[in-house]
């Protein structure tokens, strides 16, 4: 049971720890470094092999200082994090610093990160199949759908039915209809792309912070800007006694802030949380192995049975995701472009 | 890297990709795509109306034909009850023509068989009479002494006669 502990011990302690200091021993399995280091971001593209056999993709690491400008080079440069490279090097928790401790000068890091790629790679498939579908509308006019259409079409006439002109007065449904496509196809292509463990697959872009902060950003901008007048009044002079003001506007004002921010959180926490489980099962294969062969190989049907199981369950969590971050979505900018007649 | 903090270069990549695909798409992908799903839609629901206006149509365009058909069916049988009655009718005339043309022959006839018979009737007093006389004659040319010879006389003429 001391491999359960470290399991733990890993995931709540976010990872940090490194193969090499796990006092003297470099090839005890560590689950929870080993499901943090792929649910997280990188500068390189791990395919397989652990420790110095490990084999990845190089990406390239873009980095801008004051004192340096702007420095491009691959991160093979850093041989998988061991040495240090025209003064910068890769931190435990695989950020770059400098390599001189006692610099505290800020770089900003603009790599070509593994999100980076695998979002590119996702919007890049998406584009084409969209596009391409665009196109051989034109040659088909006319006539019914067929082939590929018939699985993206509906996706398509999904989202502006029953999302779009649900949740939007009609007048003004489609005008938001190419935002809410965007957004409801990049997390879902992203989202399917996760779950293929293999490259260009198994990057958690749609499981990160970062993207699903720009999303909730994107959707902030959208729902504020284009925000009558009858959703202001309904913050700043609710229908409510006067003195209620005090604690109704506040309680609205965080509400526009909330709204987005959930939004990051939900999406955030439901892909990351679908790899680690995933990432999970599979893990007790190895810790069971630790602790004897014979327990590893019986363990492991039972253990890929439930990834199985998991991933059709991520499958159906892919799908849900993208709808419901794309209903609430239409709901808000429903709410803030709705006309009240009172 | 960290999970709950946000990196800024995946945010700046993130920014970047997104307003190119956002741009791209819309331009590319979802105008031409929405434009053509409604144009399908629209031809859809035109051909259905249409395909209900005719079907509206078909469906008056043979109620008439059926009122026209009950209504040349009717006209018909009027024709060939006329018909029937202009023969019945002319063939009654015919008969009743006939009949008045048979009785008048008829009574003709009769009158000219009586005629006939009133003349023979005459003929014959005449011839009768004359006879008489002539047998008057004889009997007065002959010797009128004997009874017997008298009545052979008469018996004689009278034989003659027939």
């Amino acid at each position: 049971m001391a491999n359960h502990s470290t399991t733990s011990h890993g995931m709540s302690s976010n990872t940090s720890h490194s193969v090499t200091e796990k006092s003297g021993e470099p090839t005890k399995y560590d689950p929870g470094k080993m499901i943090m280091d792929h649910v997280t971001d990188a500068h390189d593209w791990h395919l397989w092999g652990e420790g110095q056999d490990a084999v990845s993709l190089p990406l390239p690491i873009i980095l801008y200082s004051s004192s340096k400008g702007i420095v491009c080079f691959s991160s093979s440069k850093f041989h998988h994090g061991h040495e240090a490279f025209d003064g910068f090097m890769i931190n435990e928790k695989g950020g770059i610093q400098w390599a001189d401790e006692n610099n505290k000068e800020a770089i900003i890091d603009l790599s070509i990160t593994k999100n980076v790629l695998a979002m590119i790679l996702g919007v890049l498939t998406l584009g084409f199949i969209v596009t391409g579908m665009a196109m051989s509308y034109g040659k088909n006019k006319g006539r019914a759908p067929k082939g590929f259409h018939n699985l993206v079409e509906p996706l398509i006439l999904f989202i502006r039915d029953d999302v779009a002109r649900a949740s939007i007065p009609k007048s003004k449904a489609d005008k938001y209809l190419p935002l809410l496509l965007s957004i409801f196809f990049f997390i879902f292509t992203l989202n399917l792309f996760g779950l293929i463990p293999i490259f260009p697959g198994g990057a958690n872009v749609t499981g990160n912070i970062a993207i699903t902060m720009v999303l909730a950003v994107i959707v902030f901008l959208t729902v504020n800007l284009s925000a009558n007048k009858y959703y202001w009044k309904h913050i700043f002079l609710p229908d409510v006694p006067v003195w209620m003001y005090v604690i109704i506007i506040p309680i609205e004002i965080l509400g526009v802030v909330l709204k987005p921010f959930v939004l990051m959180l939900r999406l955030f926490a439901n892909i990351t949380a679908g790899h680690i489980i995933i990432l999970g099962f599979f893990s007790l294969i190895f810790i069971f192995g630790a602790m004897k062969p014979g327990l590893g190989y019986a363990v492991s049907p039972l253990s890929v049975a439930f990834t199985v199981f998991m991933s059709l369950l991520e499958l159906l969590v892919a799908f849900l995701q993208a709808f419901v971050f794309t209903l609430l979505t239409a709901i808000y900018i429903g709410s803030a472009v709705e006309e009240h007649h009172h | 890297m960290q999970l709950v903090t946000p990196a800024i270069g995946l945010v700046f990549w993130m920014l970047v990709t997104f307003s190119l695909l956002l741009v791209i798409l819309k331009k590319f992908a979802w105008k031409p795509i929405l434009e053509s799903i409604r144009e399908r839609e629209q031809t859809i629901e035109d051909s259905l109306s249409l395909a209900e206006k005719t079907k509206a149509d078909m469906i008056r365009l043979q109620g008439e034909n059926e009122s026209l058909l009950a209504e040349a069916r009717k006209e018909r049988d009027a024709l060939l009850k006329e018909a029937r009655e202009m023969r019945d009718k002319i063939v009654g005339d015919a008969k009743a023509t006939a009949d008045d043309e048979a009785k008048k022959l008829l009574t003709r006839a009769q009158e000219e068989i009586e005629k006939q018979k009133a003349a023979a009737i005459d003929e014959l007093k005449r011839e009768v009479s004359v006879l008489s006389v002539q047998i008057a004659e004889k009997l007065m040319q002959q010797q009128l002494d004997n009874n017997q010879a008298q009545q052979a006389i008469i018996e004689k003429q009278l034989s003659q006669l027939n």
